[in-house]
Protein backbone atom coordinates (compact mmCIF):
# COMPACT_ATOMS: atom_id res chain seq x y z
CA UNK A 1 0.00 0.00 0.00
CA UNK A 2 1.45 3.59 -1.26
CA UNK A 3 1.35 6.32 1.34
CA UNK A 4 2.03 8.93 -1.38
CA UNK A 5 0.00 11.58 -0.44
CA UNK A 6 1.14 12.68 -4.44
CA UNK A 7 -2.50 10.51 -4.70
CA UNK A 8 -4.83 13.17 -3.19
CA UNK A 9 -3.47 16.17 -5.22
CA UNK A 10 -6.09 18.53 -6.16
CA UNK A 11 -8.83 15.87 -4.59
CA UNK A 12 -10.28 18.29 -2.31
CA UNK A 13 -10.87 22.00 -3.16
CA UNK A 14 -11.28 25.53 -0.70
CA UNK A 15 -14.82 26.34 -1.93
CA UNK A 16 -15.65 29.23 0.49
CA UNK A 17 -14.16 31.84 2.56
CA UNK A 18 -14.67 34.14 5.43
CA UNK A 19 -13.71 36.74 8.23
CA UNK A 20 -14.70 39.09 10.66
CA UNK A 21 -13.81 41.39 12.93
CA UNK A 22 -10.65 43.05 11.22
CA UNK A 23 -8.66 45.37 13.22
CA UNK A 24 -11.24 46.26 16.18
CA UNK A 25 -14.07 44.26 16.46
CA UNK A 26 -15.45 45.79 20.23
CA UNK A 27 -17.79 43.97 22.42
CA UNK A 28 -17.84 40.77 20.09
CA UNK A 29 -16.02 37.72 21.77
CA UNK A 30 -13.65 35.78 20.07
CA UNK A 31 -16.25 32.45 19.63
CA UNK A 32 -18.45 35.21 18.26
CA UNK A 33 -15.93 36.55 15.67
CA UNK A 34 -15.18 32.58 14.58
CA UNK A 35 -18.52 32.02 14.27
CA UNK A 36 -19.26 35.04 12.10
CA UNK A 37 -16.25 34.39 9.45
CA UNK A 38 -17.46 30.27 9.60
CA UNK A 39 -20.80 31.68 8.42
CA UNK A 40 -19.53 34.28 5.93
CA UNK A 41 -17.67 31.42 4.41
CA UNK A 42 -20.35 28.50 4.41
CA UNK A 43 -22.24 31.37 2.60
CA UNK A 44 -19.64 32.16 0.38
CA UNK A 45 -19.34 28.10 -0.53
CA UNK A 46 -23.23 27.86 -1.15
CA UNK A 47 -23.69 25.57 1.09
CA UNK A 48 -25.65 25.57 4.61
CA UNK A 49 -24.01 25.74 8.10
CA UNK A 50 -26.10 21.96 8.91
CA UNK A 51 -23.69 20.84 6.04
CA UNK A 52 -20.60 20.91 7.55
CA UNK A 53 -19.67 17.49 9.76
CA UNK A 54 -16.15 18.18 10.03
CA UNK A 55 -14.79 20.61 11.85
CA UNK A 56 -11.35 21.86 12.62
CA UNK A 57 -10.18 24.92 15.03
CA UNK A 58 -8.05 26.08 17.74
CA UNK A 59 -7.78 28.92 20.59
CA UNK A 60 -5.85 30.82 22.92
CA UNK A 61 -9.01 31.07 25.21
CA UNK A 62 -11.07 27.96 24.53
CA UNK A 63 -10.02 24.64 26.12
CA UNK A 64 -12.05 22.82 23.84
CA UNK A 65 -12.56 24.90 20.73
CA UNK A 66 -14.20 22.45 18.64
CA UNK A 67 -16.54 21.60 21.03
CA UNK A 68 -17.23 25.24 21.66
CA UNK A 69 -17.78 26.38 18.62
CA UNK A 70 -19.92 23.12 17.54
CA UNK A 71 -22.29 23.64 20.41
CA UNK A 72 -22.08 27.98 19.02
CA UNK A 73 -22.90 26.76 15.46
CA UNK A 74 -25.52 24.39 16.29
CA UNK A 75 -23.64 21.45 14.69
CA UNK A 76 -23.14 17.70 15.25
CA UNK A 77 -19.57 17.11 13.35
CA UNK A 78 -18.27 13.60 12.96
CA UNK A 79 -14.89 14.24 12.53
CA UNK A 80 -12.95 17.46 14.55
CA UNK A 81 -9.30 18.34 14.74
CA UNK A 82 -8.41 20.92 17.59
CA UNK A 83 -4.49 19.66 17.27
CA UNK A 84 -3.09 22.71 19.21
CA UNK A 85 0.50 23.44 17.84
CA UNK A 86 0.22 27.26 18.04
CA UNK A 87 -0.70 29.38 14.39
CA UNK A 88 0.40 27.31 12.57
CA UNK A 89 -2.64 24.76 13.34
CA UNK A 90 -5.19 26.23 10.63
CA UNK A 91 -2.68 25.44 7.52
CA UNK A 92 -1.87 22.12 9.49
CA UNK A 93 -6.00 21.38 9.55
CA UNK A 94 -5.27 21.65 5.79
CA UNK A 95 -3.67 18.33 6.03
CA UNK A 96 -5.95 16.92 8.15
CA UNK A 97 -8.98 17.92 6.94
CA UNK A 98 -7.67 16.42 3.11
CA UNK A 99 -7.35 13.41 4.49
CA UNK A 100 -11.05 13.18 6.11
CA UNK A 101 -12.69 14.18 3.24
CA UNK A 102 -10.82 11.65 1.38
CA UNK A 103 -11.60 8.69 3.47
CA UNK A 104 -15.21 10.33 3.42
CA UNK A 105 -14.92 10.62 6.97
CA UNK A 106 -16.66 13.98 6.38
CA UNK A 107 -18.35 15.72 3.42
CA UNK A 108 -17.49 19.42 4.56
CA UNK A 109 -14.81 20.24 5.85
CA UNK A 110 -14.71 23.82 7.87
CA UNK A 111 -11.61 25.51 9.43
CA UNK A 112 -12.83 28.67 11.77
CA UNK A 113 -10.39 30.62 13.79
CA UNK A 114 -11.60 33.99 15.72
CA UNK A 115 -9.75 35.91 18.30
CA UNK A 116 -10.58 39.45 20.10
CA UNK A 117 -7.31 39.81 21.26
CA UNK A 118 -7.08 43.27 21.07
CA UNK A 119 -9.86 44.26 22.75
CA UNK A 120 -10.57 41.36 25.23
CA UNK A 121 -7.13 41.38 26.32
CA UNK A 122 -7.33 37.97 28.06
CA UNK A 123 -4.50 36.20 28.78
CA UNK A 124 -4.33 33.21 26.56
CA UNK A 125 -3.90 29.47 27.66
CA UNK A 126 -0.48 28.66 27.30
CA UNK A 127 2.32 27.99 29.85
CA UNK A 128 5.57 28.98 30.19
CA UNK A 129 9.02 27.23 30.69
CA UNK A 130 9.45 26.52 34.01
CA UNK A 131 13.93 26.62 32.75
CA UNK A 132 12.95 29.88 30.93
CA UNK A 133 10.34 31.94 33.17
CA UNK A 134 12.65 33.07 35.65
CA UNK A 135 14.87 35.03 33.24
CA UNK A 136 11.79 37.10 32.31
CA UNK A 137 12.13 36.88 28.15
CA UNK A 138 9.34 39.21 26.90
CA UNK A 139 7.54 36.64 24.50
CA UNK A 140 6.35 35.99 22.25
CA UNK A 141 9.51 38.42 21.04
CA UNK A 142 12.59 37.15 22.61
CA UNK A 143 12.77 33.84 21.49
CA UNK A 144 12.38 35.36 17.61
CA UNK A 145 14.98 38.35 18.72
CA UNK A 146 17.10 35.94 19.97
CA UNK A 147 17.24 33.68 16.37
CA UNK A 148 17.43 36.97 15.35
CA UNK A 149 20.92 37.43 17.24
CA UNK A 150 22.17 34.91 15.87
CA UNK A 151 20.84 35.12 11.87
CA UNK A 152 22.86 38.18 12.11
CA UNK A 153 26.20 36.63 13.69
CA UNK A 154 26.16 33.87 11.14
CA UNK A 155 24.93 35.75 8.08
CA UNK A 156 25.75 39.45 8.52
CA UNK A 157 21.71 39.70 8.40
CA UNK A 158 21.06 43.54 9.36
CA UNK A 159 18.56 45.55 10.79
CA UNK A 160 18.13 47.56 8.05
CA UNK A 161 17.27 44.50 6.02
CA UNK A 162 14.99 43.23 8.89
CA UNK A 163 13.47 46.58 8.27
CA UNK A 164 12.86 46.21 4.47
CA UNK A 165 10.66 43.23 5.64
CA UNK A 166 8.20 45.53 7.72
CA UNK A 167 8.65 48.14 4.38
CA UNK A 168 7.36 45.63 2.24
CA UNK A 169 4.59 44.48 4.11
CA UNK A 170 3.64 48.14 4.50
CA UNK A 171 3.43 48.99 1.22
CA UNK A 172 1.20 46.11 0.38
CA UNK A 173 -0.91 46.74 2.74
CA UNK A 174 -1.16 50.41 1.28
CA UNK A 175 -2.84 48.55 -1.94
CA UNK A 176 -5.07 46.54 0.51
CA UNK A 177 -8.33 48.67 2.32
CA UNK A 178 -8.67 45.96 4.94
CA UNK A 179 -5.66 46.31 6.20
CA UNK A 180 -4.92 47.93 9.85
CA UNK A 181 -1.91 49.83 8.95
CA UNK A 182 -1.78 51.24 5.67
CA UNK A 183 0.40 54.82 6.61
CA UNK A 184 3.52 55.16 4.85
CA UNK A 185 6.44 53.39 6.45
CA UNK A 186 10.26 54.33 5.73
CA UNK A 187 13.80 52.27 6.90
CA UNK A 188 14.29 54.70 9.04
CA UNK A 189 10.82 54.79 11.18
CA UNK A 190 11.48 50.93 11.64
CA UNK A 191 15.17 51.90 13.03
CA UNK A 192 14.17 54.65 15.41
CA UNK A 193 10.95 53.23 16.22
CA UNK A 194 11.17 51.63 20.15
CA UNK A 195 13.65 48.48 20.93
CA UNK A 196 11.67 45.80 22.63
CA UNK A 197 14.17 43.29 22.37
CA UNK A 198 17.39 43.57 20.70
CA UNK A 199 17.68 43.49 17.65
CA UNK A 200 13.72 43.61 17.40
CA UNK A 201 11.94 47.23 17.75
CA UNK A 202 8.51 47.59 17.75
CA UNK A 203 8.01 47.66 13.92
CA UNK A 204 9.79 44.63 13.72
CA UNK A 205 6.97 42.96 15.12
CA UNK A 206 3.36 42.02 14.34
CA UNK A 207 0.13 43.88 14.71
CA UNK A 208 -2.34 43.16 17.87
CA UNK A 209 -5.80 43.25 16.23
CA UNK A 210 -9.14 41.35 16.10
CA UNK A 211 -10.33 39.39 13.77
CA UNK A 212 -10.88 35.99 12.54
CA UNK A 213 -10.97 34.31 9.52
CA UNK A 214 -12.84 30.62 8.12
CA UNK A 215 -12.66 28.40 4.91
CA UNK A 216 -15.22 25.61 3.54
CA UNK A 217 -13.27 22.48 1.72
CA UNK A 218 -15.21 19.93 -0.04
CA UNK A 219 -13.93 17.15 -2.24
CA UNK A 220 -13.17 18.76 -5.63
CA UNK A 221 -15.48 16.27 -7.72
CA UNK A 222 -18.64 17.16 -5.50
CA UNK A 223 -17.88 20.83 -5.49
CA UNK A 224 -21.06 23.29 -5.34
CA UNK A 225 -22.79 24.89 -8.00
CA UNK A 226 -24.35 27.15 -6.62
CA UNK A 227 -21.04 29.37 -6.35
CA UNK A 228 -20.01 31.55 -8.88
CA UNK A 229 -16.44 31.71 -7.35
CA UNK A 230 -13.08 29.67 -9.00
CA UNK A 231 -12.35 26.51 -7.13
CA UNK A 232 -9.28 26.74 -5.66
CA UNK A 233 -7.38 23.01 -5.35
CA UNK A 234 -5.18 22.10 -2.32
CA UNK A 235 -2.49 20.38 -4.22
CA UNK A 236 0.39 19.90 -1.78
CA UNK A 237 0.39 19.78 2.03
CA UNK A 238 3.09 19.20 5.08
CA UNK A 239 3.47 19.86 8.89
CA UNK A 240 6.68 19.68 10.95
CA UNK A 241 6.90 19.91 14.58
CA UNK A 242 10.32 20.80 16.15
CA UNK A 243 10.36 22.35 19.75
CA UNK A 244 8.41 23.59 22.06
CA UNK A 245 10.98 26.33 23.74
CA UNK A 246 13.63 28.18 21.93
CA UNK A 247 16.54 26.83 23.75
CA UNK A 248 15.60 23.51 21.87
CA UNK A 249 15.80 25.03 18.10
CA UNK A 250 18.62 22.91 16.78
CA UNK A 251 19.82 25.83 14.85
CA UNK A 252 18.32 28.91 15.24
CA UNK A 253 18.76 30.11 11.99
CA UNK A 254 16.97 26.96 10.42
CA UNK A 255 13.22 26.02 11.22
CA UNK A 256 11.33 23.30 9.66
CA UNK A 257 9.94 25.05 7.10
CA UNK A 258 12.23 23.46 4.55
CA UNK A 259 10.54 20.30 5.92
CA UNK A 260 7.26 21.17 5.86
CA UNK A 261 7.72 23.00 2.27
CA UNK A 262 9.58 20.16 1.16
CA UNK A 263 6.70 17.58 2.39
CA UNK A 264 3.95 20.04 0.15
CA UNK A 265 6.04 20.86 -2.65
CA UNK A 266 6.92 17.45 -3.12
CA UNK A 267 2.96 16.12 -2.74
CA UNK A 268 1.77 19.23 -5.45
CA UNK A 269 4.86 18.65 -7.74
CA UNK A 270 6.79 21.40 -7.57
CA UNK A 271 9.05 23.62 -6.86
CA UNK A 272 9.86 27.49 -5.32
CA UNK A 273 10.41 28.82 -8.62
CA UNK A 274 7.25 27.76 -9.61
CA UNK A 275 4.94 29.81 -6.63
CA UNK A 276 3.18 32.89 -8.65
CA UNK A 277 2.23 34.33 -4.85
CA UNK A 278 3.52 33.55 -1.37
CA UNK A 279 1.71 34.09 1.76
CA UNK A 280 3.60 33.68 4.93
CA UNK A 281 3.13 33.71 8.97
CA UNK A 282 5.34 37.31 9.77
CA UNK A 283 5.15 37.49 13.67
CA UNK A 284 8.09 39.43 13.32
CA UNK A 285 10.35 40.63 10.65
CA UNK A 286 12.90 38.20 10.91
CA UNK A 287 10.33 35.51 10.55
CA UNK A 288 9.60 36.14 6.62
CA UNK A 289 12.97 36.03 6.42
CA UNK A 290 14.05 33.10 7.20
CA UNK A 291 10.85 31.71 5.76
CA UNK A 292 12.08 33.00 2.33
CA UNK A 293 15.45 31.34 2.61
CA UNK A 294 13.83 28.00 4.78
CA UNK A 295 10.85 27.80 1.94
CA UNK A 296 13.67 27.78 -1.08
CA UNK A 297 12.89 31.67 -2.50
CA UNK A 298 16.62 32.43 -2.11
CA UNK A 299 19.53 30.39 0.04
CA UNK A 300 20.39 30.23 3.38
CA UNK A 301 21.55 33.06 4.70
CA UNK A 302 20.61 35.40 1.70
CA UNK A 303 17.35 36.68 3.01
CA UNK A 304 18.92 39.88 4.24
CA UNK A 305 19.88 41.14 0.40
CA UNK A 306 17.19 39.49 -1.17
CA UNK A 307 14.41 41.31 1.25
CA UNK A 308 16.73 44.63 0.77
CA UNK A 309 16.80 44.47 -2.95
CA UNK A 310 13.11 44.91 -3.22
CA UNK A 311 12.06 41.75 -4.26
CA UNK A 312 9.17 41.06 -2.22
CA UNK A 313 7.74 44.63 -2.43
CA UNK A 314 4.55 45.55 -4.27
CA UNK A 315 6.30 44.95 -8.11
CA UNK A 316 8.95 43.19 -6.86
CA UNK A 317 10.12 39.57 -7.84
CA UNK A 318 7.99 38.21 -5.64
CA UNK A 319 4.95 38.98 -4.64
CA UNK A 320 5.07 38.10 -0.66
CA UNK A 321 2.55 38.84 2.07
CA UNK A 322 0.34 40.71 -0.48
CA UNK A 323 -2.58 41.71 2.29
CA UNK A 324 0.04 43.27 4.23
CA UNK A 325 0.60 40.18 6.57
CA UNK A 326 0.75 40.22 10.69
CA UNK A 327 3.02 42.81 10.44
CA UNK A 328 0.10 45.82 8.80
CA UNK A 329 -3.14 43.49 7.66
CA UNK A 330 -4.08 41.85 10.58
CA UNK A 331 -2.78 39.49 13.91
CA UNK A 332 -5.34 38.32 15.98
CA UNK A 333 -3.56 36.10 18.36
CA UNK A 334 -2.39 33.97 15.58
CA UNK A 335 -2.49 34.29 11.61
CA UNK A 336 -1.94 31.46 9.81
CA UNK A 337 -5.06 31.24 8.82
CA UNK A 338 -5.32 34.53 7.01
CA UNK A 339 -2.57 33.62 4.89
CA UNK A 340 -4.54 30.78 3.34
CA UNK A 341 -7.45 33.31 2.74
CA UNK A 342 -5.13 35.83 1.16
CA UNK A 343 -4.08 33.27 -0.86
CA UNK A 344 -7.67 31.96 -2.25
CA UNK A 345 -8.19 35.73 -2.63
CA UNK A 346 -4.98 36.33 -5.08
CA UNK A 347 -5.80 32.83 -6.74
CA UNK A 348 -9.37 34.08 -7.46
CA UNK A 349 -8.73 36.76 -8.65
CA UNK A 350 -10.43 38.93 -6.20
CA UNK A 351 -7.49 40.73 -4.49
CA UNK A 352 -8.57 44.37 -6.35
CA UNK A 353 -5.27 46.96 -6.39
CA UNK A 354 -2.93 44.33 -4.43
CA UNK A 355 -4.08 41.59 -7.28
CA UNK A 356 -1.13 39.68 -8.88
CA UNK A 357 -1.49 39.29 -12.13
CA UNK A 358 -1.98 35.63 -13.34
CA UNK A 359 -1.31 34.12 -10.12
CA UNK A 360 -2.13 30.40 -10.68
CA UNK A 361 0.13 28.88 -8.11
CA UNK A 362 0.66 30.30 -4.34
CA UNK A 363 2.22 28.88 -1.19
CA UNK A 364 0.66 29.57 2.07
CA UNK A 365 2.71 29.03 5.12
CA UNK A 366 1.51 28.79 8.93
CA UNK A 367 4.21 29.13 11.70
CA UNK A 368 3.41 28.24 15.45
CA UNK A 369 5.33 29.59 18.63
CA UNK A 370 8.78 30.74 18.47
CA UNK A 371 9.46 28.69 15.07
CA UNK A 372 8.24 25.31 17.03
CA UNK A 373 5.80 24.06 14.55
CA UNK A 374 5.22 24.91 10.82
CA UNK A 375 2.82 23.56 7.79
CA UNK A 376 2.89 24.97 4.25
CA UNK A 377 0.17 24.32 1.52
CA UNK A 378 0.79 24.66 -2.14
CA UNK A 379 -2.64 25.52 -3.79
CA UNK A 380 -3.44 26.43 -7.30
CA UNK A 381 -6.21 27.30 -9.93
CA UNK A 382 -8.02 24.75 -12.41
CA UNK A 383 -5.40 25.12 -15.06
CA UNK A 384 -2.71 23.63 -12.42
CA UNK A 385 -4.57 20.44 -11.97
CA UNK B 1 2.81 -2.75 38.48
CA UNK B 2 2.39 -0.65 41.70
CA UNK B 3 5.43 1.96 41.90
CA UNK B 4 7.03 4.16 44.57
CA UNK B 5 6.17 7.83 44.61
CA UNK B 6 8.69 9.64 43.51
CA UNK B 7 10.10 12.16 45.78
CA UNK B 8 12.04 14.80 43.90
CA UNK B 9 11.28 14.39 40.01
CA UNK B 10 14.24 15.89 37.18
CA UNK B 11 12.68 19.21 37.41
CA UNK B 12 12.95 19.40 41.28
CA UNK B 13 16.26 17.46 40.76
CA UNK B 14 17.94 20.39 38.52
CA UNK B 15 16.97 23.00 41.37
CA UNK B 16 17.83 20.85 44.03
CA UNK B 17 21.60 20.14 42.90
CA UNK B 18 22.03 23.96 42.46
CA UNK B 19 20.26 24.81 45.95
CA UNK B 20 22.41 21.96 47.69
CA UNK B 21 25.33 21.56 45.91
CA UNK B 22 25.78 24.69 44.28
CA UNK B 23 26.72 23.42 41.09
CA UNK B 24 25.24 22.90 37.94
CA UNK B 25 24.09 18.92 36.97
CA UNK B 26 23.13 17.65 33.55
CA UNK B 27 21.60 14.86 32.91
CA UNK B 28 23.34 12.07 30.89
CA UNK B 29 22.25 9.11 29.45
CA UNK B 30 23.76 5.43 30.48
CA UNK B 31 23.20 3.60 26.67
CA UNK B 32 24.33 6.31 24.33
CA UNK B 33 26.51 8.67 27.03
CA UNK B 34 24.69 12.03 25.77
CA UNK B 35 24.03 14.96 27.96
CA UNK B 36 20.58 16.67 27.85
CA UNK B 37 18.07 19.53 28.83
CA UNK B 38 15.77 20.35 30.32
CA UNK B 39 15.59 17.52 32.45
CA UNK B 40 13.09 14.33 31.95
CA UNK B 41 12.45 10.63 32.84
CA UNK B 42 14.04 9.52 29.55
CA UNK B 43 16.98 10.35 27.18
CA UNK B 44 15.30 12.33 24.27
CA UNK B 45 18.35 10.68 21.71
CA UNK B 46 18.03 7.65 22.25
CA UNK B 47 14.94 6.83 24.30
CA UNK B 48 16.93 5.21 27.06
CA UNK B 49 15.34 5.63 30.49
CA UNK B 50 18.91 4.97 32.26
CA UNK B 51 19.92 8.34 33.04
CA UNK B 52 22.22 9.98 35.40
CA UNK B 53 22.47 13.48 37.02
CA UNK B 54 26.29 14.50 36.11
CA UNK B 55 28.08 17.16 37.96
CA UNK B 56 29.31 19.23 34.76
CA UNK B 57 31.79 22.17 33.53
CA UNK B 58 29.66 25.09 33.70
CA UNK B 59 31.79 26.26 30.98
CA UNK B 60 30.10 27.61 27.55
CA UNK B 61 29.68 29.78 24.94
CA UNK B 62 26.84 32.16 24.06
CA UNK B 63 24.79 30.85 21.22
CA UNK B 64 22.40 33.69 21.00
CA UNK B 65 21.84 36.99 23.08
CA UNK B 66 18.81 39.73 23.62
CA UNK B 67 18.71 42.71 25.83
CA UNK B 68 15.17 42.64 26.64
CA UNK B 69 14.22 46.43 27.41
CA UNK B 70 12.39 47.98 30.06
CA UNK B 71 9.06 48.47 29.53
CA UNK B 72 8.77 51.57 31.44
CA UNK B 73 7.63 49.99 35.04
CA UNK B 74 11.29 51.71 36.00
CA UNK B 75 12.68 47.93 35.85
CA UNK B 76 16.01 47.96 34.29
CA UNK B 77 16.93 46.64 30.77
CA UNK B 78 18.38 43.08 31.22
CA UNK B 79 20.03 40.67 29.05
CA UNK B 80 18.76 37.05 27.87
CA UNK B 81 20.76 34.67 26.62
CA UNK B 82 20.92 31.07 24.87
CA UNK B 83 24.31 29.10 26.01
CA UNK B 84 25.93 26.35 24.35
CA UNK B 85 27.39 24.21 27.40
CA UNK B 86 30.49 22.44 26.25
CA UNK B 87 28.64 19.40 27.52
CA UNK B 88 26.46 19.93 24.42
CA UNK B 89 22.70 20.85 25.63
CA UNK B 90 21.61 24.75 24.92
CA UNK B 91 19.88 26.67 27.71
CA UNK B 92 18.37 29.99 28.71
CA UNK B 93 20.30 31.47 31.01
CA UNK B 94 21.10 35.34 31.13
CA UNK B 95 24.97 36.95 31.06
CA UNK B 96 25.47 38.74 33.98
CA UNK B 97 26.63 42.80 33.66
CA UNK B 98 25.84 42.81 29.67
CA UNK B 99 24.89 45.49 27.92
CA UNK B 100 22.88 46.05 24.71
CA UNK B 101 26.22 47.19 23.10
CA UNK B 102 28.26 43.83 23.79
CA UNK B 103 28.78 41.50 21.33
CA UNK B 104 28.07 38.66 23.26
CA UNK B 105 27.43 35.71 20.63
CA UNK B 106 30.59 33.40 20.75
CA UNK B 107 31.72 34.71 24.26
CA UNK B 108 32.98 32.20 26.51
CA UNK B 109 31.30 32.08 29.77
CA UNK B 110 30.54 30.21 33.15
CA UNK B 111 27.67 29.22 35.32
CA UNK B 112 27.45 31.06 38.21
CA UNK B 113 24.33 30.68 41.07
CA UNK B 114 22.37 34.06 41.96
CA UNK B 115 20.62 33.84 44.90
CA UNK B 116 18.51 36.20 45.23
CA UNK B 117 15.33 36.45 47.35
CA UNK B 118 16.10 32.49 48.62
CA UNK B 119 15.94 30.89 44.90
CA UNK B 120 18.94 29.55 43.07
CA UNK B 121 18.72 30.74 39.96
CA UNK B 122 21.58 29.31 37.36
CA UNK B 123 23.23 32.42 35.62
CA UNK B 124 26.59 32.99 33.50
CA UNK B 125 29.51 35.29 33.58
CA UNK B 126 32.10 35.99 30.71
CA UNK B 127 35.51 34.71 31.16
CA UNK B 128 37.80 37.25 31.63
CA UNK B 129 40.60 37.31 29.11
Amino acid sequence: MTTNLSLLRGSVSICGVGTAGFGVAGDLDSIDLAALAASRAIADSGLKTKDVDGLFTASAYHFMPALSLSEYLGINPRVADGTMIGGSSFVGYILSAMMALATRQCDVALIAYGSNQRSGKRPALTEASPFEAEYRPRNPITPFALAASRHMHEFGTTREQLAAVAVAARRWAALNPDAFQRDPLAISDVLSSKMISDPLSVRDCCLITDGAGALVLKRTDERERSTRNKPVHVLGAGLDLAHRYIAGMTDMTRTGAARSGHRAYEMAGVTAADIDVVELYDAFTISTLMFLEDLGFCKKGEGGPFVAAGHIDPGGLLPVNTNGGGLSCCHPGMYGIFTLIEAVVQLRGQAGARQVDGAELALSHGNGGAFLSQASVVLGTSSTL
Amino acid sequence: MKENPVEVGPQGMFKKFLRDVGKLHLQCCDACDLFFFPPRVLCPHCGGSEVKWCRVSGDGTVYASTTVRSSGSGEPDHNVAVIELDEGPRIMSTVQGASSADPLIGSRVSADISREGGNFLLVFSKHLI
